[in-house]
């Protein structure tokens, strides 16, 4: 009994399905089958959705295997078997990628595309254009015009669809076709209209002024087509991104219209399009109570749509959230966990102190359930709150080391631990807690870059604590039983510790010459490091190479490290030469429900590349500073010119970045001609052979800086060069002829005192440094400033030596602390007090370095 | 390129025609059936794909909660006794579109097998619903999404739908073919 059910069982299991257990040799023998006359169309069908399986199964075929049933599946051209003919063209297009010489069914399927019968014609224009590449494309092009105007809407759709995947390929052939794409947005049918006007924006997409045209046009004709009305919409939010002028309020209104159309996913894609505009609509209303409407809706993608939208809207708008609190309320208790999630953290976003702790329960009975990236925006919603409310701090940080004890991810686990220590950085009240709680966390920790980070927390903030001691004990455990790169983390952790409190200090020494016996090199080294530093005392080294270390920026030492090796490989390296990690100034925007943000690479970073075209630019040295680009030109000219300052130790790289916009013209043989001031010496000028319409491209000039520091300040004038060509304005080809030369005047540029200094602002141990360089040479002087307000010409000081605006401190008599390194490495502390008297405002300035010129240099900057 | 604009596409959606990232059908143990990716920047090796959909899978089969975010796709999901429907968008976009697209496949799916959504009708007809996923979706842009036309396009062997399966459409073609 018991072997017959079991029996049973296999025969569901395996014989209801005839693709089980398919073999590649034998389906590819099954398709010589269609070499016969006639073929059994029933019979070739199933060997072709047998071959189509396999390769959806992820099976690979050699291009041999696949040449062959290539060519076995094109002599099924001879059935006519309206299916079969299907689902050979579906076999050519996969096929397709694989197999050799896939050109040669050409003309089968442009008799197909061509033909009578509807239902190859539009399968067949998609199969074709699978194939073609873009020489065989002009043989084509005239059925393709007419399929996209022909009556029927698939056969339309299909030649709309193709030739938007052929514009990534051959974007100025499809452009041709505009024409009659235009015609098809005002389709009777919604496909075909969507279709459309997806193709025409997508050829339009460079040119913003004709996509201007066709959304005023578009806006104002009924479309029906719900998909097409939702493209439009887009299109439409983009030109109001793109312009702050009062020019995209009929576009507002557009979209604000759109909230009454009867298609729900029309009315979404509006309220989301307002919601999400940088420029507030002005009036929020009525798309919030589309979106509360949703969030009442039976379906969950509804809900999805409505809560997530809302959650967006918390950070800008928290007010118009909190009305929808009741709506939000009843998703707490959601089936969809990802629609409860959004629900509960839109609501500790927006709600009041006293709904927190029901709150927080809510989410601990389910947050088990939900995916690690809904814990993530939970996590996100939690540190917010510790932000808002630092008074919670208890009950936040105690769920927050809940979670951390449970299972997780590395991405989910650092969420939690980036929310504690933002925690413990922003609220000294949670200090003692959070690292409490961070200490027992790494006690049982498997990710090794989490506890590294963490150790280095504790190593900063331990020392300042009440009980230090008390952390060496869980820090000291890591060196006794983890990997490597942790021990040597623990390590300069502890060090840390001696460092910084004295009266631990014979203790820490202990502990550090116990860590000189370790096995691994890292290790050994730290501690035999941090020992001797300690061991001297000074107070200035372990300053500065225990406590605070300069952090070089590590893409650019990477590219320094490696021109060096090229270039002399025998003589020193100074990493001091290398720009230094940049504070981050924005705080991390935690609001988003999902994060897409580009990564952040510095200016130097972007450019670094494009230098690195310039011949003999690894002579001069590491790169010391990019300026940010300045603009030569006007706006709206024929040809645009920015220009970029790469400051090295001795030299000067001027890039000016130029694009022509002019599309009937090709640029020739540019280069600048440089007016520099005295002493300035023009060392190598990189031309740029050849400036097409649109497309970026550089001059480069590389100076010599004159060898007084104090002549290094002046104004260059430029003119930009070059030979004309005139161009077809469609396909770029230059007419015959010779070209003229012409030139065109550029703006002046300066090179000031800021363009060469790495300023930062005036730090804690500022007043120290300046002490510390008394013995240093000093400039002082005293100015009157034309300004009439201290704020605005402490401002305008700040701007003329490149400090940032946190270096101004006081109210009455402005102070300005500030300091840098000037380019070769030379440091300079520059201290200026502002204040107003009868007679305007005046400022005294009083600079130091090693370098007296240098501080003669700033001086002058200013005045 | 620095010129290119990198803040732009900030929160608003895309306005593009590529708006589904994939689409499949999985069998009650989370093997595929059918499954389509149309986005050449993300899984686009069989072995990435069929994590994801394990991972998929084990996220979706004991919930009935029609979508879900993960993996920075937004996925809508429908299943019949022993079949689950999915289609892929990015965590970016209209889900309600996403839906829409779902609901296409389902039903033509559906009308095709006559009602009967089930693994081992699916698999004996399984050239037709291969059809359908290429009148929904070709390459990322939704072809079609009138679950009735779409069938009418995947050109079924007419003569196997009763009467009242069919469009009207259908039986008039019917009919002229057996005029001839």
């Amino acid at each position: 009994m018991s072997s017959f059910k079991r029996d049973k069982k296999e025969e569901e299991d395996t014989g209801g399905n005839p693709y089980q257990n398919l073999d590649k040799t034998i389906i590819l023998q099954e398709a010589r089958y269609f070499n016969e006359t006639p073929v059994n169309p029933r019979k070739c069908s199933h060997i072709l959705s047998k071959i189509l399986y396999l390769l959806n199964q992820g099976e690979k075929l050699t291009t041999q295997e696949a040449t062959d049933a290539f060519f076995a599946t094109t002599k099924l051209f001879q059935s006519k078997d309206v299916m079969l003919r299907r689902m050979v063209y579906l076999c050519i297009k996969e096929l397709s990628k694989l197999a050799q010489d896939v050109i040669i069914v050409t003309s089968s399927l442009t008799k197909d595309m061509t033909g009578k019968e509807d239902l190859y014609r539009a399968a067949a224009i998609r199969a074709l254009c699978s194939i073609t590449d873009s020489t065989m494309l002009q043989a084509i092009e005239r059925y393709m015009k007419q399929a996209i105007v022909d009556k029927n809407p698939a056969v339309s759709s299909a030649a709309l669809v193709s030739a938007l995947h052929l514009s990534s390929t051959a974007p100025d052939l499809v452009k041709r076709w505009a024409n009659e794409a235009q015609e098809g947005i005002n389709s009777d049918n919604a496909m075909v209209s969507y279709h459309a006007l997806g193709l025409v924006a997508a050829t339009r997409r460079n040119d913003k002024l004709s996509t201007v045209k066709l959304v005023t046009r578009l806006a104002k004709s009924p479309i029906k087509s719900p998909y097409a009305l939702c493209l439009l919409i887009r299109l439409a939010a983009q030109l109001v991104e793109e312009d702050d002028s009062d020019a995209s309020q009929p576009y507002i209104e557009f979209i604000e219209c759109c909230l009454r159309h009867k298609s729900e996913m029309v009315i979404y894609e509006a309220a989301h399009a307002i919601v999400n505009l940088r420029k507030c609509a002005r009036d929020l209303a009525p798309a919030v109570s589309v979106l509360q409407l949703f969030c009442g809706s039976s379906k969950a993608s509804l809900r999805l749509a409505g809560a997530r939208t809302l959650a967006r809207l918390t950070a800008k708008h928290p007010a118009a959230v909190a009305a929808c609190a009741v709506d939000l309320e009843n998703l707490i208790s959601d089936p969809n966990r990802s629609v409860a999630t959004l629900a509960v953290t839109t609501l500790l976003a927006t709600g009041a102190e006293s709904s927190i702790d029901r709150l927080m329960k809510q989410i601990s009975s389910f947050v088990s359930e939900i995916s690690d990236e809904f814990k993530i925006v939970v996590v996100k919603a939690i540190r917010r709150l510790c932000t808002k409310f630092p008074r919670k701090h208890q009950s936040l940080a105690a769920f927050l080391a809940g979670m951390l004890r449970d299972e997780g991810g590395l991405e989910y686990k650092a969420a939690i631990a980036d929310a504690i220590i933002a925690l413990v950085e922003e609220n000294p009240d949670a200090k003692e807690t959070g690292l409490a709680h961070l200490c027992e966390f790494i006690e049982d920790c498997e990710h090794t870059t989490l506890a590294v980070r963490i150790l280095h927390l504790l190593g900063r903030e331990g020392p300042k604590s009440r009980q230090p001691s008390r952390y060496i004990r869980f820090i000291y455990n890591r060196v006794i039983l983890e990997s490597g790169p942790v021990r040597a983390a623990a390590v300069s952790a502890v060090a840390q510790f001696g460092a910084q409190r004295p009266e631990l200090l014979p203790n820490i020494k202990v502990l550090l010459s116990r860590c000189e016996l370790d096995d691994e090199d890292e290790v050994r080294d730290r501690a035999i490091l941090y020992n001797a530093i300690l061991e001297t005392g000074d107070p200035q080294l372990i300053n500065d190479y225990i406590i605070n270390i300069q952090k070089p920026n590590p893409v650019l030492l990477e590219r320094a490290l490696r021109d060096h090796n090229e270039a002399q490989p025998e003589a020193r390296f100074d990493i001091m030469a290398i720009p230094t990690e940049e504070e981050k100034q924005a705080k991390e925007d935690i609001v988003e429900v999902e994060v897409r943000k580009p990564v952040q690479a510095s200016i130097e970073e972007i450019y670094s590349e494009q230098l690195a075209k310039i011949p003999g630019i690894e002579k001069l040295g590491p790169l010391f500073k990019t300026v940010p680009h300045i603009d030569l030109t006007e706006p709206e000219t024929e040809y645009r010119v920015r220009l970029l300052k790469h400051i090295y130790a001795r030299h000067l790289v001027l890039q000016f970045e130029c694009i022509n916009t002019l599309n009937d013209q090709i640029l020739e043989q540019v280069h600048v001609r440089l007016e520099p001031p005295q002493d300035f010496e023009i060392r190598t000028i990189v031309p740029c052979q050849k400036l097409v319409y649109d497309k970026p491209d550089s001059v480069f000039i590389v100076l010599e800086y004159p060898s007084a520091y104090y002549d290094s300040l002046g104004t260059f004038g430029a003119t930009l060069e070059f030979v004309v060509h005139d161009c077809d304005p469609n396909t770029g080809v230059p007419d015959s002829g010779e070209g003229y030369a012409d030139s065109y005047p550029l703006e002046e540029f300066e090179m000031g005192c800021a363009d060469q200094l790495r300023a930062k602002a005036g730090l804690d141990d500022w007043e120290q440094a300046w002490d510390r360089a008394e013995r240093a040479p000093e400039a002082t002087d005293t100015f009157v400033l034309p300004q009439n307000d201290i704020n605005e010409a402490a401002k305008a000081v700040c701007e003329h030596l490149g400090l940032p605006k946190a270096a101004i401190s006081g109210d009455a008599v402005k102070e300005i602390r500030g300091g840098g390194i000037f380019r070769g490495g030379a440091p300079v502390l520059v201290r200026a007090r502002i204040a107003s008297s009868s007679a305007g405002v005046t400022m005294k300035l009083a600079a130091r370095s090693p370098r007296e010129d240098l501080a003669q240099l700033l001086l002058a900057a200013v005045g | 390129m620095v010129h290119k604009k990198i803040a732009m596409e900030g929160s608003l959606f895309e306005p593009t025609l590529y708006i589904v990232k994939g689409m499949c059908i999985l069998d009650n143990d989370g093997n595929r059936i059918l499954a389509k990716y149309y986005d050449p920047n993300t899984l686009t090796t069989a072995k990435e794909q069929k994590a994801f959909e394990k991972n998929l899978f084990n996220k979706t089969h004991r919930a009935n909660a029609e979508i879900i975010m993960l993996d920075g796709f937004t996925c809508v999901y429908k299943n019949n006794v022993d079949l689950y429907f999915y289609v892929m968008g990015s965590s970016h976009e209209n889900e309600l579109i996403l839906q829409s697209v779902l609901n296409a496949l389902y039903e033509s799916v559906s009308i095709l097998l006559r009602r009967n959504v089930e693994k081992r009708i699916i698999l004996d007809n399984l050239d037709a619903v291969m059809l359908a996923f290429d009148e929904i979706c070709d390459g990322g842009v939704i072809l079609d999404s009138d679950p009735t036309s779409i069938v009418s396009r995947t050109a079924l062997r007419t003569e196997d739908v009763p009467l009242g399966e069919q469009t009207v459409a259908q039986v008039l073609i019917n009919l002229m073919n057996n005029n001839y």
